[in-house]
């Protein structure tokens, strides 16, 4: 008794120690959360993060008091620049059109499958695990807001990460730099797969891929659809530097093109349409339409009544200028990017184009 | 005024209050969570451990102490993905020492205070290390430049903790 008396601070130590060790072992041996476990991860996440909220809405209230009303100098500046990028890019968005077209024609006739992201839903990132080895971060969306495990998450400028818990309100985000995510990823030029993880020192690399391969630093990386979480085609980052790895791959770094330690906002995939792919039936305008309103030609009996309404080409006298050589080599068919890049070239459509087709575009639902 | 002694030694011995004891160690572990979100190089300290070594010295019981840095330190393994007690063991083995050894020292004076949190950290560090790899299975590279400049950040940070915390403890 007088020995237990003497060491009960270090039996205590020892039992603390060994309950904890124990307890740890079951869960590294079962990979989904007992319920003990998640229940202590939900009194965690619900005594921090209602405070969290409330932090980041006083934040994002004040900041938004501040732009909407108080600092609106340039803004008529900005809405010009504006309108005239409008104008450039439903220019560009016609050659794109093309291109997407001939692209579905072409999955068609191989009996793609499509994915389209056809529902999204906003989120604030609220609060982060606070450990530099779990790279996970907290969005104020749960359960009662259809998020789900294994969904996935994006900004604008790439992926972040996927669902990894999702509580009542809220839910955990693994980020695609913690070193137990996994994505899977091709390379945009070369067309190499491989997988991309994370490091336990936040680096994010690119595995799997065969070092007697050629990787050029400066290359996209997207993702390839392979893991089931990401829609395929989704921007990564780029290649940051090439290194000759182990005896078999090659070590790629990658800079992910979403700046992982400052999200503030962030857009979860809550839904992934796929379908395949259908040709067009030709109802959009195509780019070589319009250029052909302004090229002369054997003007049809309709045409006569309002060629004045259309852009000539020609000169006073009746004499055609001459065609540049984009116009000449796309004048025999659709146009292709390899064809046209200077989107400048094309005038102003006289309608709107419509694209009765859905594009794999993100809608936004309200929340 | 109670005073305990040991090996000859006058050493005071502080207590908390119930609501420092439940708010203090849960505001901590609440700006570890959200601070690194506008801050990023704040995940390099663990204001959790601070705060655990700063209640472990002050009040100078063992017992306490490896309680303490259990209980806070499986509060914050709750909030990663990671298997919940690899921050729980580290802290109950930095609460047990920072305990045990301010029995023995006098952590009073800005300069011990500070050497202890470096030791304390490195400590906490080596254990998260084993355990994370021997048990875990994770992956991680060890520094030890990296993590005596870690050290060094934090017992800084520390020794404000500490003096915020003087403010708070009472005598027993």
């Amino acid at each position: 008794m007088d020995v237990l008396g003497r060491y009960r601070n270090l039996i205590v130590l020892v039992g603390v120690l060994f309950a904890q060790i124990l307890g740890l072992a079951v869960q590294v041996k079962h990979t989904t959360d007992s319920e003990s476990t998640r229940l202590i991860r939900i009194w965690a996440v619900d005594s921090v993060t209602p405070l969290e909220k409330v932090l980041v809405w006083t934040q994002t209230s004040s900041r938004n008091i501040w732009h909407n009303y108080f600092y609106l100098r340039g803004v008529r500046a900005e809405n010009r620049s504006l309108k005239a990028q409008i104008e450039q890019m439903s220019l560009e968005r016609v050659r794109m059109s093309q291109d997407a077209d001939q692209a579905r024609r072409l999955q068609a006739i191989l009996a793609f499958k499509e994915q389209f992201i056809s529902q999204t839903k906003a989120a604030q990132v609220i609060g982060s695990s606070g450990s530099e080895l779990s790279r996970s971060v907290y969005i104020d969306k749960g359960e009662h807001d259809g998020i789900k495990p294994d969904m996935a998450v994006i900004t604008a400028d790439g992926i972040v990460g996927k669902v990894l818990r999702v509580y009542g309100s809220t839910s955990q985000v693994l980020l695609i730099d913690d070193q137990t995510s996994g994505v899977g990823a091709i390379l945009d030029k070369t067309r190499l797969q491989g997988i991309l993880r994370g490091t336990s020192s936040g680096e994010v690399v690119l595995e799997k891929v065969m070092s007697d391969e050629t990787v050029p630093a400066g290359e996209q990386v997207l993702t390839s659809g392979g893991d089931g979480i990401f829609p395929k085609g989704l921007l990564v980052g780029r290649v940051m530097k090439v290194a000759s790895g182990g005896e078999l791959f090659l070590n790629i770094r990658v800079r992910p093109a979403a700046d992982l330690s400052k999200l503030e906002e962030v857009l979860v995939v809550t839904k992934i349409d796929e379908k395949q792919a259908q040709p067009d039936q030709g109802t959009s305008v195509r780019a070589i339409d319009i250029l052909a309103e302004r090229l002369p030609g054997v003007p049809s009996k309709t045409d006569n009544a309002d060629t004045s309404a259309a852009p000539s080409n020609a000169d006073s006298d009746g004499k055609p200028k001459p065609v540049t050589p984009q116009a000449s080599a796309t004048s025999g068919g659709p146009i292709t990017a390899a064809a046209s890049t200077d989107t400048k070239t094309f005038p102003k459509p006289t309608k709107a184009p419509v694209d009765p087709k859905p594009q794999p575009a993100l809608q936004d639902t309200p929340h | 005024m109670a005073i305990t002694y040991t090996s000859g030694e006058q050493v005071e011995v502080y207590r908390f209050s119930l609501p420092a004891t439940i708010l203090i160690p849960l505001t901590a572990i609440f700006i570890q969570a959200w601070l690194p979100l506008r801050f990023p190089f704040f995940s390099n300290f663990d204001l959790p451990l601070l705060v655990v070594i700063g209640f472990a010295t002050a009040r100078r019981s063992p017992l306490a102490g490896l309680i303490t840095g259990g209980l806070i330190g499986i509060f914050q393994d709750a909030l990663t993905h990671q298997p919940i007690g690899l921050y729980g063991i580290s802290k109950t083995v930095v609460g047990f020492g920072a305990s045990s050894l301010g029995i023995k020292l006098d952590v009073e004076n800005t300069g011990a205070r500070f050497l202890l949190t470096i030791f304390f950290y490195v400590m906490h560090e080596i254990v998260y290390f084993m355990i994370a790899r021997g048990l875990v299975g994770l992956h991680m590279a060890w520094s030890w430049r990296h993590e005596l400049v870690s050290g060094a950040a934090n017992a800084l940070l520390g020794v404000l903790v500490y003096m915020l915390l003087d403010h708070v403890k009472q005598r027993t």
